[in-house]
């Protein structure tokens, strides 16, 4: 792809986005757009609380199966990671999610913070393991799982899930960790890839990455 | 959309640093969040309970806010007695599901827990205006003014989110395919509209980061404060209290000996 | 204060991930305290200039700069606070949530010690004319009052130089003129270098001592005082898309009335009430009330009235997407073809071929990853055959010249691409009511003038067209009968065209009252 690119521009002397040095200092546009992706998470986060309770209740007749509702609170943290590319971003957008959701009101009140601050670490550890240099399928999966992993331990721990039998605590687990890749994970990799072909990410890298983003030239007729 | 400038009665608590609420919120909620007993989140609910005099919420306003954590605690009751670690006389057994004589006390513990977590919290935001508290944590706590404000700037668009997704339902509706195909279809037009509203808010968020940078946003110079948040007496007064409420609930707990702490 | 003094050498600036340079080899001198205006086709990089004189095109991660641009003879991003800069969309520049505290962010910015802000506050209010209490929340705004705000934010941090990015495109006429006069009141009084992007010349023609004009291939096409720009650029400008006084684009020919065939009712209601169900609540709150209205086919019907008055809530309502809030709302037996009276409880897909809704925001309804997408949709919906549908979306790109956009994603369109693509989205199902919201608004005046060329076809067709609109021109244009909002009780309404009997009878009481 950038091959092309380089040919294309070969007679200007400005170099191709592809050499650009990798620049982690957060840019306002990447704390605003990461804490706007953070509010419009947040409220989706308060309605899927609201989802939640009968959802939940249906599953409350299962061994700990409630587990696989968790992930409707972890993409924040993966979809803000994935399209700001900066250290602090996944806990950053999860962060301000759990707090509007917070905010609006959920039957959590104050422990919401403290969850939104814990799943964002399971995603953004990921992220740093992989150097936040790389932004494939696989490891959006392997954030969204992260993010399962440490709500799972939290909520098995500290709410009222604690109180299950330890079998079912497991199933909590392991459920809330599928959950965490499926929905966190896997959808907001779609979601970033989606978000790139409107154009709407044109000023991040995540929106540059297939190939020029002015329209004349990103539809030649090959 | 009432979220951002919310009609906050004038009352003792609305006075209040944000920063003194959230510290005695976060006091409360991680005291009871250390053990599953019914001794420390009663003792703590009672207490809570004398302060919400001074809250300045209606009737009205308290029942409507904290709805949801009324209709939260009796699920996690029902999951804690059916699932809940069992011991003590069996009451009923049928396949996965064993009510016990434990698991009925641990789910009372449990209901009385969420309510005494889930309560104060809720209270004292319906009493806090985000500008104040976006002030707070910038000046109070010194948290990174940049993040600050552009969290709060991203805050104020939640009005213009609900306007477009009304929008959006409707367009769908235009275009003919805003209804049927039962679950599925509902489905994936929730996850469409979604996905649309992603779209409109990271063009929105990337306008607002021009203007907001064009108003000098993001320099390295260490910007003012019009408004000074002040942490004075009345607000460290504040933070006690919950300190005593969390501590007190705790002593409780441990002298009735039903204190379990959750990690062991 | 004085005004600052704009310079640029050779400047050129290329999008990062962008092929082709936004601006390039840009020569100018702006003396201090100048007025001007800038001028250019879509695609000539004005906005990105503005971007680059307010310092806020970013730095090497977003994009390549050539050559040299100075403002005060320093680089803009190390010159904050000198420059101001009011952008397009009201809602997006709008930063915090009372209306003092947005005023003084940019001061806080800039370091202004605390004591001197709110006296800069409380005159760059007054400057602008925003008479409002400092706590008033911003989102009650209306959007002239919105950039009036952005305007004083702009204000009270004392620039040297004032950029505005086409700030009244988005406004209706009152608002334009708030916004103007708001202008010409501060930079008069403050002696700041003025700098407008404007494709409506008209508005800020007697304001502005200088025209520039960009040219797309690079460098500038033309600059020079106003009369004499306009005179000798103004033809091709208006062929560009520019709106010139003098050069308005052609009024469409419509088939004479009387040859027309025998017009049927379509929709008529009586007494109709209108109003939005708030979030969270129950029962809708109405905004217009008892409002009698005829739509028949091959006719144009213009709905006008100063904002807040529930105009778009009325198309919607017509258009079937919202319940009425009371009175009656009939379709006759020519449009609802089988179904019930009532619009708003078909079902969507029934609504296809009945009744098309074009929204205000383009944006909202589009669905599909490719132009050619979004056509089929509403075809597949009706259940039209391939090749039916291939046939209905080939005529359709080929008749909106969207050819060479077929898969293109909407999103990425430019402003005037998407208007059309948001039309051609509800011809596809060949409706025999359209309504639009505003269909104009923003719009230059190549895109205005196929736009009304388009409509005039359908009406001819026999399509029956409802607008709501601001656009006098647009009115005169189309429409054949007007009905106009006014807040308030008592008559309204005045002939338009042919059927005049709109005339009588109109009334409007505003009602703010939940029933």
């Amino acid at each position: 792809m950038h091959a092309s690119i380089n040919t294309l521009t070969s007679h200007t002397p400005a170099p191709s986005t592809s050499r650009k040095p990798r620049v982690l200092k957060w840019r306002v546009v990447d704390i605003v757009v990461a804490s706007v992706i953070g509010v419009a998470s947040g409220v989706i986060f308060w309605a899927w609380g609201l989802a939640w309770s009968p959802l939940s209740a249906l599953l409350a007749f299962t061994p700990g199966l409630e587990g696989l509702l968790a992930g409707g609170w972890l993409f924040a943290g993966v979809l803000g990671g994935l399209i700001i590319r900066k250290p602090g971003a996944a806990v950053y957008t999860e962060v301000v999610a759990a707090v509007v959701s917070m905010l609006i009101g959920t039957q959590w009140g104050f422990s919401t913070l403290i969850w939104g601050v814990v799943e964002g670490l399971g995603a953004e550890i990921v992220l740093a393991l992989f150097f936040y240099a790389n932004w494939r399928l696989g490891v959006a999966l392997l954030a969204g799982a992260g993010a399962g992993v440490a709500v799972g331990l939290l909520d098995t721990t500290f709410t009222s899930y604690a109180a299950l039998d330890i079998g079912y605590k497991a199933v909590y687990f392991v459920s809330a960790v599928v959950s965490g890749t499926v929905l966190a994970g896997l959808l907001s990799w779609l979601a970033v890839r989606g978000l790139a072909r409107t154009g709407a990410l044109s000023r991040f890298a995540a929106g540059r990455e297939s190939g020029p983003t002015d329209r004349a030239l990103s539809q030649p007729a090959q | 959309m009432s979220l951002m400038t919310p009609e906050i009665r004038p009352s003792a608590i609305a006075r209040v640093n944000p920063v003194a609420k959230l510290a005695v919120a976060l006091l409360i909620s991680c005291a009871l969040m250390l053990s599953i007993d019914w001794v420390s989140a009663a003792v703590a609910l009672a207490l809570e309970a004398v302060l919400l005099a001074w809250c300045g919420l209606s009737a009205r306003q308290f029942w409507l806010r904290t709805a949801p954590v009324w209709i939260a605690a009796p699920f996690a009751v029902l999951t804690t007695v059916l699932y809940g670690q069992d011991s003590g006389a069996v009451l009923l057994s049928a396949g996965f599901v064993s009510v016990t004589e434990g698991s009925v006390a641990l789910a009372l513990a449990i209901g009385l827990r969420i309510l005494a977590i889930g309560i104060p919290g809720i209270v004292l935001l319906a009493t806090t205006d985000p500008t104040d508290l976006g002030d707070g944590l910038a000046q109070v706590l010194r948290l990174p003014a940049r993040f600050v404000l552009g969290a709060l700037a991203g805050l104020r668009l939640v009005g213009m989110f609900i306007d477009d997704w009304h929008s959006l339902a409707l367009a769908r509706r235009a275009r003919g395919v805003g209804d049927g195909g039962g679950l599925r279809g509902r489905g994936r037009r929730f996850g469409g509209l979604a996905f649309a509203l992603l779209v409109l808010s990271v063009r929105r968020g990337s306008k607002l980061a021009t203007a907001m940078e064009a108003r000098g946003f993001g320099s390295d110079i260490p910007r003012t404060w019009a408004r000074e948040s002040v942490f004075g007496l009345r607000d460290s007064l504040v933070v006690v209290i919950g300190a005593v409420i969390a501590a007190t609930a705790i002593t409780a707990a441990v002298l009735a000996g039903t204190w379990h702490f959750v990690l062991a | 204060m004085t005004g600052a003094r704009v310079t640029a050498s050779g400047w050129g600036w290329r999008h990062a991930g962008r092929a082709r340079a936004a601006v390039s080899g840009l020569d100018l001198d702006i003396r201090p305290g100048e007025r001007v205006l800038v001028l250019g086709p879509s695609g000539a990089g004005k906005s990105t200039l503005m971007h680059a004189l307010a310092g806020v095109l970013g730095d090497d991660e977003d994009g390549d700069e050539t050559g040299e641009l100075l403002v005060d003879g320093r680089r803009p991003s190390a010159s904050r606070g000198r420059v101001g800069l009011v952008l397009q969309d009201p809602d997006s520049q709008v930063v915090l949530a009372r209306v003092g505290d947005d005023v003084a962010f940019g001061c806080e910015n800039l370091a202004v010690p605390r004591a001197e802000i709110w006296p800069r506050v409380g005159q760059a209010l007054a400057d602008v004319g925003l008479d409002l209490p400092l706590r008033h929340p911003t989102s009650a705004l209306s959007g002239g009052q919105k950039q009036r705000l952005a305007l004083a934010g702009v204000l009270a941090m004392r620039p040297g130089l004032v950029l505005l990015d086409e700030p009244t495109a988005n406004l209706d006429p009152e608002g334009v003129v708030e916004v103007r006069d708001a202008v010409l009141r501060s930079v008069e009084a403050s002696g700041a270098t003025l700098i407008v992007i404007e494709h409506r010349v008209a508005v800020w023609q007697q304001v502005v001592d200088r025209i520039i004009v960009l040219d797309p291939a690079g460098g500038i096409l033309a600059d020079g005082p106003t009369d004499r720009v306009l005179s000798a650029e103004g033809e091709r400008l208006a062929a560009a898309g520019v709106w010139i006084p003098r050069f308005p684009p052609a009024p469409p020919e419509r088939r004479n009335r009387s040859e027309a065939s025998e017009a049927e009712v379509l929709l008529h209601a009586e007494g109709l009430c209108v109003g939005r169900v708030p979030f969270a609540r129950k029962r809708a709150v109405v905004v217009a009330g008892e409002l009698n209205l005829t739509l028949e086919s091959g006719t144009a019907t213009a709905v006008t009235g100063p904002n807040g008055t529930g105009k778009s809530t009325l198309a919607l309502t017509l258009a079937g997407l919202l319940a009425p809030a009371g009175g009656h709302l009939t379709a006759a037996d020519a449009l609802a073809a089988g179904l019930g009276p009532a619009p708003h409880r078909w079902r969507s897909r029934d609504l296809l071929e009945r009744i098309g809704t074009v929204f205000q925001d383009p944006e909202h309804q589009f669905l599909a990853g490719t132009v050619r997408g979004e056509l089929a949709i509403g075809p597949r919906a009706l259940g039209l055959g391939g090749a039916a549908q291939t046939e209905r979306v080939d005529a359709l790109l080929h008749r909106l010249r969207l050819d060479h956009l077929a898969d293109a994603n909407p999103f990425t369109l430019s402003g005037g691409e998407k208007r059309r693509l948001s039309v051609a989205t509800v011809l596809a199902t060949r409706p025999r009511l359209l309504v639009l919201d505003e269909p104009t608004f923003g719009q230059d005046s190549r895109t205005w003038a196929e736009l009304v060329r388009l409509l005039a076809e359908l009406l001819d067709e026999g399509t029956a067209v409802l607008a709501v609109t601001h656009d006098e021109q647009f009115v005169s244009a189309l429409a054949d009968a007007r009905l106009t909002l006014v807040p308030g009780a008592g008559p309204a309404g005045s002939p338009g065209g042919a059927t005049g009997r709109l005339s009588s009878g109109l009334r409007r009481r505003i009602g703010t009252e939940p029933l």
